[in-house]
């Protein structure tokens, strides 16, 4: 995989997105089918979370299978804000962000230390020691989770109309993918991208691999947390699953799905899941089995994801 | 050991006593050598000398267990290779370690790039690269330098071995060093390729110190100004080339047959 390199065809097929996305609450009440909306917001709110893993994975090269954990952080971050009644909702996000962003940066100053495999058992450990430490805490709901009397307003708008609050998350996710989109144009973007391409080069040329490779890890833990804190906000509950490894683990499919290394990839999967989800477990209580074979098709056929198969194949490759 | 005169001033790169081992096996056992600013320096031995080794501890992919390493006057043995690479002391490898999924322009752009004391840190999340056409057009005349320039838009991994070998020592020639470890540039070349390998050394000589290590001795012979001889992990003899040819103690360990 080269440096990434959005093509004005992949802007232009964002933009339409986001227009139609603009569109969705119109055309779900116009349809009788306003319920959707509240579907809605979850979808982006992991495709918020997807896309910032496939930061960490797919950009810096870096398997993590403990994302869940800084999106328990932000979505425990915010419960613990409304109940302690902070009412506006930038403050919630801004501090689930940096929570979130801390924790990412403390794990991944002891677990950057491994490599490959052992990088994946370290982040799946500190993952779920976060996962058994919430569930122990009493004061923190325990097994039940943390529910939230109801969302902060943003500046005066009110978010709990289902259809406020999407495009509150509308908004977050796109700011989100067009913050990605300049970081992986920017020169740290292509450090990372050289440090997943050959990280011992990359060294032996002067930089200072740790120091970006942490970085990358915290700003992606960070906005997971951002993504977590909509999540508690959109379900009204802080839940320990959202930190359990499952959780990771699903995130991570999400990525492969749509896209490692792709900007929009985490986009991708996470509507292609959620959305299949949604529909098959209508015809089949063993709708994963399909999730199965489609995951299984990804990697044999389609290796760069759902994204891969709109790119354009490149003469020279 | 041979006993080193002092220098006039002090070299760029001192290697003093320098030892390492791998278990019970010394790799390097009181390697001492000296690489003067501005000089081609080879550094030759038969094979388990240890010279990629020496390499390994000079860059810092390696800490030495023993002894002491100092570059422009500053005590290196300590830093980490990225630290090393930013004062100046750059490597290529025997083995080619390129970019091989980036273009051969993508390559040489990031190795420009890593040089912080022209451009700054690359922790630069927002501003797009694209405005950075000083480093590209750096990387494109580098390019040129090494005779890549009609294969800037290519794959790394798809270039001849040959290529790649212009390639790995153009990464090493875009942080702009103040001494580059040349580990066998020549390392599995025809001899057409190596002629225009040669050459390219000797272009470079011009403007870089060298430590040039080398198992074609016709190379070493004609490109360097100084040659040192490593043994079983010690330095056994270092000096001018025809110095070395006649030494007694070099030709019984290593030239032997050959000279």
């Amino acid at each position: 995989m080269g440096l990434y390199v959005s093509s004005t065809r992949r802007r232009a097929l964002a933009v339409a997105a986001l227009v139609g996305l603009c569109a969705l609450p119109w055309l779900a009440q116009a349809a009788g089918q306003g319920f959707y909306v509240s579907f809605a917001s979850r979808v982006l709110i992991f495709a918020l979370a997807a896309s910032s893993l496939n930061l960490v994975l797919g950009f810096g090269g870096m398997v993590s299978f403990g994302h869940a954990a800084f999106f328990g952080a932000g979505a425990y971050c915010a419960a613990l804000l409304a109940g302690a009644g902070v009412a506006a909702a930038p403050l919630v996000w801004l501090a689930a962000f940096g929570a979130a962003g801390l924790l990412a940066l403390l794990i991944g100053a002891l677990s950057l230390r491994t490599r490959g495999v052992y990088f994946i058992m370290i982040t799946l450990a500190f993952a779920q020691m976060a996962y058994y430490l919430v569930v122990s805490l009493p004061g923190w709901g325990g097994d039940d989770g943390l529910p939230l009397s109801g969302r902060a307003p943003l500046f005066g708008i009110d978010l709990k109309d289902d259809t406020a609050f999407y495009y509150a998350v509308l908004a977050l996710l796109a700011a989100s993918l067009f913050a990605f989109d300049r970081l992986a144009h920017a020169r740290f973007g292509r450090v990372i991208q050289g440090i997943r391409e050959n990280e011992t080069r990359m060294e032996a040329l002067g930089y200072p691999v740790f120091a970006y490779k942490l970085s990358c890890f915290a700003l992606a833990g960070a906005f997971a947390g951002l993504a977590g804190a909509l999540l508690a906000s959109q379900s009204g509950l802080a839940s320990p699953s959202l930190l359990h490894w499952m959780q990771s683990g699903t995130l991570l499919v999400m990525v492969i799905l749509g896209g490692v290394g792709s900007l929009y990839g985490g986009v991708l999967g996470a509507v292609l899941l959620l959305v299949a989800e949604e529909v098959l477990v209508e015809i089949t209580p063993h709708w994963q089995i399909g999730l199965g074979l489609a995951l299984l098709a990804v990697v044999l056929w389609a290796p760069q994801g759902v994204a891969g198969l709109f790119a354009r194949r490149r003469g020279d490759d | 050991m041979t006993e080193r005169a002092a220098p006039p001033s002090s070299p760029l790169l001192d290697v003093c006593d320098v030892g390492k081992h791998f278990g019970g096996v010394y790799a390097l056992n009181g390697a001492t050598l000296a690489v003067e600013a501005g000089e081609v320096h080879a550094l030759i031995g038969p094979n388990g000398a240890g010279k990629t080794t020496l390499i390994h501890t000079l860059s810092g992919a390696l800490r030495a267990d023993a002894g002491r390493i100092r570059f422009a006057g500053q005590e290196v043995g300590g830093r980490a290779m990225h630290e090393r690479a930013a004062l100046g002391l750059a490597r290529s490898y025997q083995i080619t370690n390129v970019f091989a999924r980036l273009s051969v322009l993508d390559n040489v752009t990031l190795a420009v790039q890593a040089r912080t004391r022209d451009w700054g840190t690359s922790f630069r999340f927002w501003r797009p690269f694209a405005r950075d056409t000083a480093i590209v057009e750096e990387a494109r005349a580098l390019l040129e330098r090494v005779g890549l320039g009609a294969l800037a838009g290519r794959r790394a991994g798809n270039l001849s071995h040959g290529e790649q070998r212009c390639l790995e020592v153009a990464l090493a020639l875009g942080t702009r060093p103040r001494l580059l470890l040349l580990d066998e540039p020549m390392a599995g070349m025809g001899p057409e390729e190596s002629a225009r390998m040669v050459e390219l050394v000797e272009r470079l000589a011009r403007q870089v110190t060298l430590l040039l290590v080398e198992h074609d001795m016709d190379a070493v012979f004609r490109l360097a100004d100084r040659i040192s001889v490593l043994v079983g992990g010690r330095v056994i003899a270092s000096g001018l080339p025809d110095e070395i040819r006649a030494d007694a103690e070099v030709r019984r360990a290593y030239l032997g047959d050959e000279a």
